[in-house]
């Protein structure tokens, strides 16, 4: 497949200096919510107009451009070295033109690469499907926000936090509280509900794919997102920290199987600036660029068994 | 909205409040995790001048080189808490009038603010391409190999950086009181 390098610088291009339409949407609702002369909406008006700035000049909407995430979908027929070094190429393409800043740096060492490569970073997932087609997804997840996640194993004597979906809202709710502003709300939580400790985690990062407007087809975690979102409100952090109606934009769970001892409850909080973008590549090379990243991720291909 | 000439006297700033707005031009200093380590670890003498009555910025900012001049593309604060540990001690020997950051920082910042007489200034996170444009000279890079670009100290220029005072030379932080208030309604939350 050609053109891969090309069409994956641009998708980063995309990533780092436009947000999706959906979050955009949700904070400019935030902004008419706040009233007028608080801390909370002269934030809300600066991070709006960040918004069409960074997408008229081309620039990083945060300077920190995080941990890229990616997750591709691609014919057997490809080999997933051939797509891995086009993202590498693209990753160091992107970070010469100042899209994505010199990321990686050695915790032994202390070195920054500088190149934005590193061991296992970018971070990479690859999923095979029977389309002829590629597709790729980049999420840009900062540290700040990371920093701010957190993973409890439940009961959690102290929250009265039992297991069960009230402990698992007890527990988000404690998350929320003890990041305050720091991961820059209003924030996008993604919960993961069981799993191990591993896997528990990355369905919280699997649901900021989600659009904030979709409605989860578990009516029972549907019920606990639109419950979390409002009491995760009524906390009044706000945008910043500052106080005020905006603390979070969406709520957006998943559940795992988990074995019977373990009940872990995973939060992967995500700042407002919520960066994800996707690009499907046809077989001769040609891109389509999705304005939302597309939410089947399965194969779709007809009679595919698989 | 207050005006902020750097460098700055410790009168001055200590008639700034908790929750005034205020806009900083002149002379700052990018200093983040890699930097405040080493400062308190190599004392480094060609700190002094860039800190000393001016302001510290919690950032690591995207830089681009053109033609031999370096800009600052985007430019947003990071998180402050994790200086946490090791800002007391810079304020008292650096003696920086302002730390600007995002997310605010903790009761041993807030002592060394009131004893020595420097203000917390709260930027916009995330907003790094508006803050940015704030930004109308990069003097120099310190220390860029040892510990990398977004981490090295950046000695800037700005005008009219806007931001909220969050914590103040008088033992206030806005950040106790959103985080009381906001621990009140967790519990009736969670009872």
């Amino acid at each position: 497949m050609s053109n891969l390098k090309t069409h994956f610088v641009e998708l980063l291009r995309r990533a780092s200096t436009q947000l999706p339409p959906d979050v955009t949407a949700a904070l400019k609702a935030g902004y008419q919510r706040e009233p007028p002369g608080t801390a909370a909406q002269t934030a809300l008006a600066t991070i709006l107009k960040n918004i069409k700035l960074s997408r008229k000049n081309s620039t990083p909407l945060c300077q920190d451009t995080g941990t890229n995430i990616w997750h591709v979908y691609h014919p057997q027929n490809i080999c997933q070295c051939e797509l891995e070094q086009a993202i590498r190429e693209a990753t160091l393409e992107a970070r010469n033109r100042a899209y994505l800043r010199p990321n990686a740096v050695d915790p032994i060492t202390g070195l920054n690469t500088g190149t934005n490569l590193g061991i296992r970073f970018p971070v990479i997932s690859f999923y095979g499907w029977k389309k002829q087609s590629v597709r790729a997804s980049v999420m840009l997840k900062g540290g700040g926000c990371e920093n701010v996640s957190a993973q409890y194993a439940l009961p959690v004597a102290g929250l009265h936090a039992g297991r069960d979906l009230d402990g698992v809202r007890k527990v988000v709710l404690d998350a929320v509280f003890q990041a305050q502003g720091k991961g820059c709300a209003p924030g996008i939580v993604g919960v993961g509900i069981g799993g191990d400790r591993i896997t528990g985690m990355i369905e919280a990062k699997h649901q900021l794919w989600r659009p904030l407007e979709d409605k989860n087809p578990n009516a029972l975690l549907a019920k606990l997102e639109n419950r979390l979102y409002r009491e995760c409100n009524q906390l009044e952090i706000g945008p910043m920290g500052y106080g005020g109606k905006t603390t979070v934009l969406g709520v957006k769970a998943g559940s795992i199987h988990r074995v019977p001892a373990s009940y872990f409850v995973s939060i992967s909080y995500m700042c407002w600036a919520s960066r994800r973008a996707s690009v499907t590549i046809t077989p001769t090379g040609n891109p389509t660029f999705h304005k939302q990243v597309p939410s089947s991720q399965e194969c779709n291909t007809p009679n595919c068994k698989g | 909205m207050k005006k902020i000439q750097l460098p700055i006297s410790e009168t001055e700033i200590r008639k700034l409040r908790i929750g005034d707005d205020v806009a900083i031009f002149g002379e700052m200093v990018t200093a983040r995790d890699a930097a405040h380590k080493y400062m308190l670890e190599k004392w480094p003498r060609f700190v002094d001048d860039l800190i000393r009555d001016k302001a510290i910025y919690h950032c690591g900012p995207v830089i681009k080189e053109e033609n031999g001049e370096i800009i600052a593309v985007s430019a947003g604060p990071t998180t402050s808490i994790r200086e946490e540990p090791y800002e007391h001690e810079v304020i008292a020997h650096y003696r920086p009038r302002i730390i600007i950051g995002k997310g605010g920082m903790g009761p041993t910042t807030l002592q060394a603010m009131k004893e020595y007489g420097a203000v917390y200034v709260h930027a916009t996170g995330g907003a790094a391409s508006v803050i940015a444009k704030s930004i109308i000279y990069v003097h120099k890079g310190y220390k860029r190999k040892e510990l990398g670009d977004p981490e090295a100290f950046w000695k800037l220029e700005v005008r009219h950086f806007t931001g909220v005072v969050t914590m103040d030379s008088h033992g206030d932080s806005l950040h106790d009181i959103v985080e009381q208030r906001s621990k009140e309604k967790f519990y009736e939350l969670i009872s």
